[in-house]
């Protein structure tokens, strides 16, 4: 048998991949919705996707910089067990205490209503468990899932997005009425507590606004254990016309851990799409966000920082398709990377033919803490309209040796004056975020990562 | 009054080009010294040398600060034993807001001084008069570093930021160079509110112009890496007549 080109020679991803078919055999009853004849169908299609495209390779264009050949060495159990032992007291400060109303806590990708606040209903949002919309209303997921299609089934980049869809377990649903607007967040909550076996979770999430709707939505995911599992999580984002939504993502998965996120972005009409996303954890993760732009006037800010240390990897995949006119992008990622971490940035911005009076540009800039730290970067505009205004930036650097003497000759230790340096150069993108419990948590964050610096 | 700096046969290198050729120069505390010489003869690398930057590589000589080896010290340390250097090209400092930086310097001043820290209000109203002095607006204060300064404008914030550190000897390289006349006064008054018998500045320049308005005990003047002459006050103008040619040729024919 001859191994296809983009599969591994040494036979362990076949057998890692085989695993997980034989796992979907013997476990897709237990699954959430499992009997739905129409959901049956849409796993089985997913894991024979998966089967046949494998683990995406580097010589794929879109994990070029990003080798998964470490995560594709484990089966990672992807119905885990439950990690019973978690109590309130465990939240902490991941709670956002006041901050919103609607809280869903998930342990080991299962939600646990115990630990969840779904608020007082009212005010045109809600907010359900994946799991429990299937019971209740599994003609909406069916719409939401699949009315709209998925337009990267076919690929093989998407391979790990096919696996999520045949294990799919839990996730939250979260639907704004048309012209409602929430004053407060909804927050996700994803813990993991992986300490009997390397756990998957595969959770799904899907948000809608209804037109002139406004939602904020947090999404964090947290490990309170530093063996390895995996995080391969789907989220579907749809605004209708003159919808706005804040999305942010905190990213402080434990240290052995893998994060591979996709989010898929749909926007219609005059509709405003902020995005936020702040990457410090896991062993090796990647955030991606596709978003399509399939009305006019579309405006769409998608920023974030990745903290990398130790042997860190923190990918950030970014695909935009202006599909309309008048759409705006305003895209700036910047990575801290010390050690022999690595960040990557890819972003492709595409412009469709008549998709004029386009305003897009894209910023990705890097600073290395250290010789053996690495940044890749690849921004790409991809133009077929004629009447657009795009650009975009690259950086990699090391800190300005002449700013950390000016500090230091003015009586500031080495430390403090690299701090500073360190700090000021994404502080701004901390500070602009509007909501002001995320911008505390996303300050102490940052803070908490800084204070680790040696040297 | 006591000896507060002395450099004894300094030579120093960068990037491997010998650059200081043996200077000779002592410093009482309470006295202003100004260095004078062309372009190129190493005014600024004398002062990186004493102010400790890197890539200025010292080969010979020594430097006592207050009974102290100066060379043997970071930067920082030189900060807070009293030295202080106004950059001839402040650079800019994106995102390091001036008042946080130069709070923490402050505190950081003064605790090695033994005097208590300035609390938020009390630093903010001292850095207000000192700007006042300086007919600096205030807006500043909350300015990245020197982003977005004109010329003259970093100047004088790098005169504000001596005003508040309150240093025992202040190096000043061509803190006049780029300023109209009524900056220079306002500029040569901030560097005169800070004279005092314990402290003492060092003012390298190229012009003789600064020295009407911040009058120098001893005149140095530089060239190719050493001091060839030193006198009063009227070296100066000397200067300003003849010209560098005439010490120029001196230096040469002695080396
Ligand atoms: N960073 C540097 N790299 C290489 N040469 C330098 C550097 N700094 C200064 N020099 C050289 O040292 C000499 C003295 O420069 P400098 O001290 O700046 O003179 P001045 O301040 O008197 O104009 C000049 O020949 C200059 O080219
Ligand atoms: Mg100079």
């Amino acid at each position: 048998m001859t191994v296809p080109a983009h599969r591994d020679a040494s036979g362990v991803h076949e057998a890692t991949c085989k695993a997980y078919l034989d796992r979907f055999a013997a476990k897709r009853a237990e699954l959430p919705g499992a009997g739905l004849p129409w959901l049956d169908a849409w796993r089985e299609r997913a894991i024979e996707r998966f089967a046949e495209h494998g683990f995406p390779s580097p010589r794929l264009e879109e994990w070029k910089f990003t080798n998964l050949s470490k995560l594709a060495e484990t089966v990672f159990e992807p119905i885990p067990s439950a990690a019973n032992g978690i109590s309130r007291e465990d939240l902490g400060g991941y709670r956002l205490e006041g901050a919103s109303d609607h809280l869903l806590v998930f342990v080991n990708g299962r939600l646990r209503p115990d630990l969840s606040d779904t608020g007082a209903p009212g005010e045109g949002v809600t907010v359900t468990g994946l799991s429990r919309a299937l019971e209740d209303d599994a003609e909406a997921v069916e719409e939401s899932l699949i009315g709209a299609g998925d337009p990267s089934a076919g690929e093989r980049a998407s391979a790990l997005g096919q696996l999520n869809a045949a294990f799919m377990g839990d996730g939250a649903v979260i639907r704004v009425a048309a012209n409602a607007q929430p004053e407060r967040p909804v927050h996700l909550l994803f813990l993991a507590h992986a300490d009997k076996e390397p756990a998957g979770m595969h959770p799904r999430n899907l948000i809608h606004a209804g037109e002139g709707a406004k939602l904020t939505v947090i999404e964090s995911y947290v490990g309170l254990s530093d063996g390895p599992y995996w995080t391969n999580a789907v989220t579907h984002v749809t605004a209708e016309k003159g919808a706005a939504i804040q999305h942010f993502k905190f990213q402080a998965e434990g240290a052995g851990a893998f994060h591979i996120a996709a989010t898929d972005v749909d926007l219609h009409e005059n509709a405003a799409y902020t995005s936020f996303v702040m990457s410090l954890g896991g062993i090796l993760a990647r955030n991606e966000i596709r978003a399509r732009y399939n009305g006019e006037g579309v405006h769409c800010a998608l920023k974030g920082v990745s903290l990398a240390r130790g042997r860190q990897h923190l990918d950030t995949t970014t695909r935009v398709d202006h599909l309309m006119p008048s759409g705006v992008t305003d895209e700036t990622y910047k990575g801290i990377v010390d050690d022999r971490a690595r960040s990557v940035f890819r972003g492709k911005i595409r412009v469709a033919p008549g998709a004029q009076k386009t305003n897009a540009y894209q910023l990705n800039q890097n600073l290395l803490l250290s010789d053996r730290a690495q940044a890749d970067s690849k921004p790409e505009l991809e133009i077929f309209a004629d009447d657009v205004k795009c650009g975009h930036g690259s950086t990699v650097g090391d800190i300005d040796a002449e700013a950390l003497f000016y500090l230091r000759a003015r009586g500031l230790e080495e430390r403090e004056a690299r701090t500073l340096l360190i700090e000021a150069f994404l502080g701004q993108l901390i500070d602009d975020i509007e909501i002001g419990p995320v911008r505390a948590m996303a300050r102490e964050a940052f803070t908490g990562w800084l204070a680790g610096l040696d040297g | 009054m006591g000896q507060l700096l002395e450099i004894k046969n300094l030579h120093a290198r960068v990037e491997g080009k010998a650059i200081l050729d043996g200077i000779e120069l002592t410093i009482d505390a309470g006295e202003v010294h100004a260095v004078m010489g062309p372009n190129g003869s190493g005014k600024s690398t004398l002062a990186y040398v004493l102010s400790g930057r890197e890539g200025y590589e010292v080969t010979e000589g020594e430097v006592i600060f207050e009974g102290k080896d100066l060379l043997a010290m970071a930067p920082e340390e030189r900060a807070r034993a009293g030295i202080f250097l106004a950059f001839q090209y402040p650079i800019e400092i994106p995102g390091v807001s001036t008042s946080v930086f130069l709070k923490s310097a402050v505190n950081i001043l003064r605790r090695e001084r033994g005097e208590s820290e300035l609390d938020a209000m009390d630093f903010l109203k001292r850095a207000k008069e000192k700007l006042a002095a300086l007919r600096m607006d205030q807006k500043f204060l909350s300015r990245p570093v020197n982003v977005g300064f004109s010329g003259g404008e970093k100047k004088r914030s790098e005169i504000f930021q001596m005003a508040m550190l309150e240093p025992k000897l202040a190096i000043l390289d061509e803190t006049d160079s780029g300023l109209d006349i009524d900056a220079l006064k306002i500029v040569a008054e901030g560097i005169n509110a800070l004279r005092s018998p314990e402290k003492a500045t060092l003012m390298i320049t190229h012009y003789q112009r600064l020295l009407d308005y911040v009058v120098p005990d001893k005149v140095h003047v530089l060239a190719h890496g050493r001091i060839v002459k030193t006198g009063g006050k009227e070296l100066a103008l000397e200067l300003e007549e003849k010209g560098y040619a005439a010490f120029d040729a001196a230096s040469k024919d002695a080396a």
